[in-house]
């Protein structure tokens, strides 16, 4: 939490403190008020002459107060806001640009979810503890100590009365609390539970009606739905004596104190000590001691009503704090992750040609569109044991090489690697005979386009979606209604409203996924990359559309290299060289008919989809 | 906790309904309601009276400052204070009491009935509504209606209560002071409402400004690989900065003006606490009053503006509420299944199936047509594919056999008898059905695979698992088949796509049907799961929709569907001999660019 708050730039620290400074007026304020009556209470009392200026000069007096009180504090509102405001502003900005920087292994770790709670919902939680902190968190215990210093001084029995009161309060409050927080963690999860059972009801909507168990459902609804009705219960009820023993305690504090108050003034000594021993002045100071006991009495009640209400927010604030914490450890977690893939700072990647010893390809000048894994193997961040095996392979400038494999046999992880979604745990992987490690991301990404298998398109136009990222805007309309052709996009997008204005929705939900798929393969080809991988981006098309796609790529993108992850074998066919995968390792490596013979696994594949006359073929 | 005024209220359309609505939902007669409204109206008014008695102690007080107090009135006093004030206190814990069981009861209720009617509603329905919504309609909505509901409306009426007592007691008390009270609380009144209505336009620029910024982080958050890839960080972070300065602006000024409440309400205490003390000071000293009734007054003065402060909060509550109970009722109100326990319910279960002549629109568009005249017959035991584009109709189709949907022309018969004259229950004891969606709940996996059924022996269990290639993955499990399966659980699509399966198997019903049962799986493994469906198959009536055209080379009968009609039908030779649709879409899937 603490160090959180640290992020606060100096001035506004220095703001914080000034804060402090007029809450303290504030207070000061506040407790003189009820002073100013005693004085006029006690004369009333005592005396009989002509008040009415007294009365007053002290409304006048006590009014002054209020009113430089309420300046002060709007004053104090108006700071704690800009500061909290700033806060939030500066930590959600560190924590968003922390989070761009993650790489996929970092975003998997957090989940994307998780991290959106933490730079939306939990700032907000520290940003109301800052506001109110700033206000209440400060004025209380002010407000307590001072006022307890002004009781102390005026009755040591009345102060004891305020002193129970608080005990009582505070132990009222901690005894339900420690009941009660408990259960907020359990209530948690039987929410959880609740929509658990709901969301199964709707997600298997079809098989429960199917099974006829709309019974069976509703049984196992009303386990979790009592179960969580009955910890409400437990806890509502604990909370309902909160309100009845502060209401009882500051109702009747008042009480106590006027009658305690009377038993002190009749106690007060008749006679005895007075110094000038005529028993008439004896009567009056005794009239004039009471009076002036009888005043403070008066403005006692004010000052223990303040101790009992800013020890009720202190008790607030101890109950709200726990949350902001956990916040506040929730962010910190994000903001000390170390990031596992950074950019290279090699900018000469681009220009000097490869070091020979670097690739094994009898290199020309300067390569283009080449990847080669050389000796590569994975694992994912927290595993010990390999995921990916002793990958090799290189693929040339304009060549296509197709992946196949079941699921989980390690396709996409390979072109994630690649494309430096994940970095290879040894071996390495070169991109025109350097390692992609040197290659700063906007070099990288230039020559890489990946289009992974689920597409991802965001709130905005067709046209800002097709050039995302393109600061410089050089990709030109041309380029646009080029990618979209080879993409098979055009045509759906021209019966688009606006065309390439069309908004799309956010998660792209006003289109088709099929559509989604084809504008995220024309993103990648309009940035014009040396190399395309794409990872089972044409399992969404229809056949047709997927042999068009290819036969266009294959004729307008003839210099680009194609990595494709496929599942289908008519996908896949006519790649230059085929890889075969099984649990993280190439168990095959060559073109279709090579597989057919030499590779069991590959074989097996091609039957499942295949008649025997057209595995002949 | 956020400030209350920070809510931009919603309003209900219909107040008075939503609240009686969701109260009856506490209970079937109004009598628990009334006793709670008596009993805080009670604890209110006992604790009016106080004030008003401490007043007279002080009266005894300063009457005996010049002499001795009378201790035995004071006492008097004080223990009938003491009385009222425990027994107000013990009056307002039961009404407490009371109340959480009522709000529960509501909520309890509510989710119950939530959780029934969707099981009661068509699938149109959910068609036109995401699932979120109704989640968040029994859980959001719910909590909103039972905690702040009945609570809001308990605390506006003994806010009045206490308004109106204090006024009371104020005028009985003293009227000149309680009329400096009322204008000193108007007053304050009058500046709060100033605020409140500047503020609200901040509110709600806030809630924009703090909306969009949210929609792009959690957009940017679940594109994150996209933006690397695409070298688009620099610019996701500029428009970042726009969207979070926005916040900043509206956050602040908004908080600033959430901020004025506290310190302007003070104010207005101050106020009337000042006006109190030299209008009664006045009095006292021209002897009009006693001295007991000030210190009356100085504690019915803040009695007298709590009430104000509650009321506007609540209502605020309140209506949000109110919103939630609306939805929470349309929901429950909408239109239902119709009842069928007068239908037939048994079938002969052969599973011979005729479509005559089908037609079918969605109800809300009646004008578009997504099945236009489907015909086809189906003898016990065939293997039926239905092929075609996405938005053909295949799932229609399906739907509407097992009555998800009612057909709007022509006729579905089952053993020839029209499905509209069996009750549902029966048409689904027909059919065993896998989905592409593998539908896999928390439970163990026996739950999973004895779903709703009666009689199942661990032997059977055993058998089909064998049958379905599962045996081995349930051995391979800690606890078998008492093994709890969690979200976190660490099982394949294609597992999941087996205990599916299994499930259908045990389930052992007349006929099948599989809609895109393997889509979602790879080759190899489909491979597996192939030879269970086959299994399956064996014997049965079976409706086998596919992506992939392999699966269903072997059918009896093939349909053929373009949008909603049937273009081609029959078996593969013959279809790919006609050289149309079917020999089309079938060559596109091995043809290479």
């Amino acid at each position: 939490m603490i160090k959180i708050i640290k992020q606060l730039p100096g001035r506004d620290k220095m703001i914080a403190l000034l804060c402090l400074a007029l809450v303290a007026c504030q207070v000061w304020l506040d407790i003189e008020l009820p002073d100013f009556m005693a004085e006029v209470v006690q004369k009333l009392a005592s005396t009989e002459e002509n008040l009415t200026g007294d009365i007053l000069i002290s409304g006048m007096w006590m009014l002054l107060c209020a009113a430089g009180s309420v300046a002060l504090s709007i004053t104090v509102g108006y700071l704690a806001a800009r500061i909290a405001a700033n806060f939030s502003y500066t930590v959600r900005a560190t924590l968003f640009n922390k989070i761009s920087d993650f790489g996929t292994a970092e975003m998997k770790h957090f989940s994307p979810a998780s991290l959106i709670t933490r730079t939306t919902n939990d700032i907000t939680q520290i940003q109301m503890v800052i506001s109110m902190g700033l206000q209440v968190m400060v004025k209380a215990p002010i407000t307590a100590v001072w006022a307890v210093v002004r009781i102390l001084g005026k009755s040591t029995s009345l102060s004891i009365v305020v002193a129970v009161a608080v005990a009582i309060l505070a132990i009222t409050i901690t005894t339900v609390m420690r009941f009660v927080i408990p259960k907020f963690r359990l209530i948690q999860r039987q929410v959880d539970d609740v929509n658990r059972v709901i969301d199964e009801s709707l997600t298997g909507l079809k098989v429960v009606r199917a099974f006829n168990a709309d019974e069976y459902q509703q049984n196992k609804f009303e386990r979790v739905n009592l179960n969580l009705t009955a910890t409400n219960l437990f806890t509502m009820r604990a909370m309902s004596f909160m309100g009845p023993v502060i209401g009882l305690v500051m109702s009747s504090i008042q009480l106590v104190i006027y009658y305690i108050g009377a038993v002190i003034i009749n106690a007060f000594n008749i006679g005895g000590t007075s110094p000038s021993g005529s028993p008439i002045t004896a009567a009056n100071e005794l009239v004039a001691a009471r009076s002036e006991f009888f005043g403070d009495l008066v403005v006692f009640g004010s000052y223990a009503m303040m101790v009992v209400m800013s020890f009720m927010m202190l008790t607030m604030i101890f109950m709200i704090l726990p949350r902001a914490q956990v916040s506040a450890k929730r962010i910190r977690e994000v903001l000390d992750e170390e990031i596992s893939v950074t950019g290279g700072n090699d900018y000469s990647v681009d220009d000097a040609p490869s070091a020979p010893e670097s690739s094994s390809v009898e290199a020309p000048a300067k390569l283009k569109g080449t990847l080669e894994f050389k000796n590569v193997s994975f694992h994912f961040p927290g595993s010990s044991e390999n995921f990916m095996r002793n990958l090799n392979f290189t693929v040339h400038e304009g060549q296509t090489l197709a992946i196949i494999g079941s699921t989980g046999s390690g396709k996409s992880t390979l072109l994630n690697l690649a494309a430096r979604l994940y970095d290879a745990t040894e071996g390495e992987i070169l991109l025109n005979g350097h390692n992609v490690k040197d290659y700063p991301f906007e070099i990288l990404y230039k020559k890489i386009g990946l289009i992974p298998q689920k597409a991802t398109l965001f709130a905005d136009s067709i046209r800002d979606n097709v050039t995302f990222g393109d600061r410089e805007s050089s990709i030109t309309e041309e380029d646009i209604m080029n990618a979209l052709d080879i993409a098979q996009a055009t045509e759906f997008v021209m019966k688009k409203d606006g065309g390439l204005d069309f908004m799309v929705s956010q998660g792209g939900s006003n289109i088709s996924g099929g559509q989604k798929q084809r504008l995220a393969i024309a993103r990648a080809i309009a940035k014009k990359p040396e190399i395309l991988l794409f990872d089972d981006s044409f399992s969404a098309l229809d056949f047709k559309t997927d042999r068009l796609l290819r036969k266009e790529i294959a004729d307008k993108l003839k210099d680009t290299t194609c990595v494709i992850v496929a599942s289908r074998i008519g996908t896949i066919k006519n790649a230059d060289c085929i890889l075969v995968l099984a649990d993280g390792e190439i168990v095959g490596k060559g073109t279709h008919r090579e597989l057919l013979q030499s590779c069991s696994v590959y074989k097996e594949i091609a039957q499942s989809q295949l008649t025997e006359a057209e595995l002949e073929a | 906790m956020p400030p209350m005024m920070d809510r931009i209220p919603e309003k209900p359309k219909n107040f008075k309904k939503a609240v009686t609505e969701t109260l009856s939902y506490a209970s079937k007669s109004p009598v628990p309601f009334i006793i709670v409204l008596i009993l805080s109206i009670g604890s209110t008014i006992l604790m009016i009276v106080g004030p008003n008695q401490l007043g007279k102690i002080t009266d005894e007080i300063t009457k005996g400052l010049a002499t001795s107090i009378d201790m035995d009135a004071v006492l008097k006093i004080a223990y009938f204070i003491g009385f009222l004030y425990i027994l107000s206190a013990l009056f307002s814990l039961v009404q407490g009491l009371l109340m959480a069981s009522m709000t529960q009861n509501i909520a309890k209720t509510l989710r119950s009935k939530i959780n029934a009617k969707i099981a009661r509603l068509p699938l149109k329905y959910f068609a036109t509504h995401s699932y979120g919504d109704v989640l968040s309609r029994a859980t959001n909505d719910v909590d909103l209606v039972s905690q702040s509901l009945a609570n809001s409306l308990t605390s506006i009426i003994s806010a009045f209560a206490q308004f109106a007592g204090c006024l009371v007691m104020m005028i009985i008390t003293n009227w000149i002071l309680a009329g400096v009270t009322v204008a000193s609380t108007l007053l304050g009144l009058f500046f709060m409402i100033t605020v409140v209505k500047h503020s609200q336009r901040y509110f709600k620029m806030r809630q924009v400004s703090l909306g969009q910024l949210n929609g792009y982080i959690e957009e940017m958050y679940n594109g994150h690989d996209v933006i690397r890839i695409s070298n688009a960080e620099q610019s996701v972070k500029e428009r970042f900065v726009k969207l979070n300065d926005a916040v900043r602006t509206a956050n602040f000024k908004s908080q600033f003006l959430s901020g004025l409440m506290p310190p302007v309400m003070n104010f207005v205490g101050n106020l009337g606490y000042v006006a109190v003390w030299v209008v009664g000071a006045l009095l006292l000293y021209h002897k009009y009053i006693t001295f007991g009734v000030i210190t009356s007054f100085i504690i019915y003065v803040r009695l007298f503006e709590g009430p104000l402060r509650q009321i506007s909060q609540n209502i605020t509550n309140l209506q949000s509420a109110a919103a939630a109970s609306e939805r929470v009722f349309a929901f429950l109100d909408e239109e239902e299944l119709p009842n069928e326990s007068q239908k037939q319910d048994k079938l002969p279960g052969v599973g011979a199936v005729e479509f005559d002549h089908v037609k079918f629109a969605y109800p809300d568009k009646p004008e578009k047509e997504v099945i236009h005249d489907f015909s086809a017959s189906v003898k016990a035991g065939q293997k039926i594919a239905i092929v075609g584009p996405t938005g053909a109709g295949k799932t229609t189709i399906v739907n509407l056999l097992m009555r998800f949907h009612e057909v709007t022309g022509g006729q579905i018969r089952i053993d020839g008898i029209p499905i509209t004259d069996v009750s549902r229950e029966e048409i689904h004891r027909q059919f065993g059905m896998v989905l592409q969606d593998t539908w896999v709940f928390e439970g163990t996996v026996r739950e999973n695979l004895v779903y709703n059924m009666e009689g199942v022996s661990d032997e059977d269990l055993v058998k089909v698992c064998k049958a379905c290639g599962l045996y081995h993955f349930v051995e391979t499990l800690p606890q078998k088949f008492d093994t709890v399966l969690t979200a976190n659980s660490d099982i394949s699509v294609g597992q999941k796509q087996l205990l599916t399966i299994a499930r259908a198997m045990i389930q052992n019903n007349p006929m099948l049907i599989l809609d895109e049962a393997t889509s979602s799986i790879d080759t190899r493994t489909e491979m597996l799961v192939q030879r269970a469906m086959d299994n399956l198959m064996a014997s049965r009536t079976s409706f086998v929709i596919a992506h992939r055209l392999s699966t269903i080379r072997n059918a009896d009968l093939i349909l053929v569907m373009q949008k909603g009609d049937i273009v081609e039908q029959g078996n593969h030779d013959s279809l790919m001999a006609l050289g149309g649709a079917y020999a089309d879409l079938y060559n596109s899937q091995f043809e290479t660019a």
